[in-house]
């Protein structure tokens, strides 16, 4: 018999994080105390999920146009406006998406012809890698490094264009590195895209979510807003993952969803009410992420582990390469030893290698429960270094 | 920053000084320099716990009661406010607009000190023209704290 699955498909290999997900769902140890979680611990406010409700009581359960809600988009557009200063056009510009991710695939597959080259920077989301493949792509992984601050360089960037490179990742605010990119940061990176005609695919779900700075968009630099496909979503802003709702905006783009008759339409009734009157309600989460960003830098810092310090998104990113282990065996012999559930750096591209990934989308009491089994393991790990006996 | 230390002792006024400036970014003395101020000037005007007393005993019941009074010359409201708060039994007294004047809440009583409560003490006071009691009879949030909710996460263990 053939293989039923495609060339293509076989060669992907199957993503760290998954295989990692399987064995702490197989413990299934109540003791175990996960800090693995990529989405907010906050429910959806209210009214946004009243509002679902109530256009689920007023029967509208039909698909809307292809491209989403007009309300929606015309709401985007607002709002487009008012964070980053461009004009996306509600009725063309505009596509509401399956979360944020089906927003990446279709963007690939709408803009790569086979052997056309993605720059991807890693440490990042697991799936611009496969989507690229998928899409008939060819990645090319740029390493971000954590004396840049896990930012991407010029240097990196010169260095892995080549003619065929058409489509440039920017995954900022970052997930799991928590890194972001300034204004400053941008504008050579930019540059470089203008004079090199290349498209940029910025995935700003995490936008939302920054605590010394503001979010500064690309597509606010001069001749970025029409080389660039600016995906957001509602799932880390509005603590709307279970949703499904995302977004692309792209001018003159025909990024068409074949494959979807439309997002949840539930989904984009409650997204209208989270963009008209949800400002309030990400306030009160990024404050508290905040401060609970501040306490795990806190407690890494008298742990003696190198922590990167995060500006955005809601992980930070300890460097465990002074305890002279791998990622993963940090990761198992935590998960046997002191039942913390964190995920190795590696399932974000080979160079998290020495680094973990810790959400720190759970309640402070949990953070501190997780963060004393972490030490008391980090001073094992320590003494078994020294050779001393461990009474 | 004060406003930042109260949002946060308002949820949790367990929350050391410590933990408070790790939180906020801020260090020790400051913060605990800026709880001493808002002490003195009684915007903080005390610590209490939450408590669920069903758990504890069956028979404390929370009543409210409307009353309806009238009110004194010159001092208005506010004298015969003090009669009724005076009283260590009431946990909290509010002037009302519309159909009754007091709102006046017992808390954790037994329905029998209650009772004597108003027909003893308050509906005696002179001014007091009528009352009427009501009787909490399941408590689902207090505080901005729901009470009934289970502490269950629907959350998966691992995701990207």
């Amino acid at each position: 018999m053939r293989n039923p699955l495609s060339e293509t498909i076989v060669n992907i290999k199957p993503s760290g994080i998954r295989k990692y997900f399987d064995l702490v769902a197989q413990m299934n140890d109540p003791e175990v105390i996960s800090l693995g979680v990529g989405e907010p611990d906050f429910e959806t406010p209210w009214h946004i999920r009243e509002e679902g409700i109530y256009s689920l009581e007023k029967g509208r359960t039909f698909y809307t146009s292809n491209s989403g809600l007009q309300a929606l988009r015309d709401e985007i557009s607002l709002q487009q406006h008012k964070l980053n200063n461009v004009i996306y056009n509600p009725y063309k510009e505009i596509m509401i998406t399956v979360g944020g991710s089906e927003a990446i695939d279709i963007a690939l597959r709408a803009m790569l012809d086979p052997g056309d080259e993605v720059i991807i920077p890693q440490p990042s989301y697991v799936s611009y890698e496969p989507c690229t493949v998928l899409a008939g792509g060819v990645p090319v992984i740029v390493e971000m490094k954590e004396k840049d601050q896990f930012k991407l360089t010029l240097e990196e960037l010169e260095a892995a264009y080549t003619p065929k490179t058409k489509i440039l990742i920017l995954p900022f605010p970052n997930n799991p590195t928590g890194s972001v990119m300034t204004r400053e940061d941008l504008e050579p990176i930019a540059k470089f895209c203008v004079d090199h005609d290349l498209y940029v695919l910025s995935d700003e779900i995490y936008s939302a979510l920054t605590y010394e700075t503001k979010h500064f968009s690309i597509v606010s630099l001069p001749g970025m807003r029409d080389r660039t496909v600016l995906i957001n979503g509602f799932s880390k802003a509005y603590a709307m993952t279970g949703w499904r709702l995302g977004y692309a905006c792209a001018p003159l783009l025909k990024i068409h969803q074949f494959a979807i008759m439309c997002a949840p339409t539930t989904s984009q009734y409650a997204a209208v009410e989270a963009l008209r009157n949800g400002d309030k309600d990400i306030e009160v989460m990024r404050e508290s992420y905040n401060e609970r960003r501040r306490y795990l830098m806190h407690e890494f810092r008298k742990m003696q582990l190198d922590c990167f310090e995060p500006y955005g998104a809601f992980y930070v990113f300890p460097s465990i390469k002074s305890l002279q282990m791998t990622s993963d065996e940090f990761a198992m012999e935590l998960l046997r030893e002191e039942k913390v559930a964190v995920v190795p750096g590696t399932a974000f591209g080979a160079c998290g290698e020495g680094y973990l990934r810790i959400s720190y989308a759970y309640s402070l009491e949990e953070l501190k429960t997780a963060l004393r089994r972490v030490e008391r393991f980090v001073q094992n790990r320590r003494a078994r270094l020294k050779g001393e006996e461990i009474v | 920053m004060k406003v930042k230390i109260l949002t946060i002792i308002e949820k949790n006024s367990k929350m050391s000084i410590s933990d408070i400036a790790i939180l906020l970014g801020e260090n020790e003395e400051t913060v605990a320099q800026a709880i001493f101020e808002m002490e003195n000037d009684k915007t903080i005007c005390g610590y209490h716990t939450m408590i669920n007393w069903d758990k504890v005993s069956k028979d404390r019941v929370t009543a409210l009661i409307e009353v309806c009074v009238t009110p004194q010359r010159s001092s208005g409201f506010d004298r015969l406010a003090e009669r009724i708060y005076n009283f260590p039994e009431v946990e909290s007294v509010y002037l009302m607009s519309g159909a009754y004047d007091f709102c006046v809440i017992l808390d954790g009583k037994s329905i029998r000190e209650v009772s004597s409560f108003i027909s003893e003490k308050l509906s005696t006071l002179e001014s007091v023209t009528s009352t009427a009691t009501h009787f909490v009879l399941k408590k689902y949030k207090d505080h901005g704290t729901v009470m009934v909710k289970e502490n269950k996460s629907e959350r998966q263990l691992i995701t990207p």
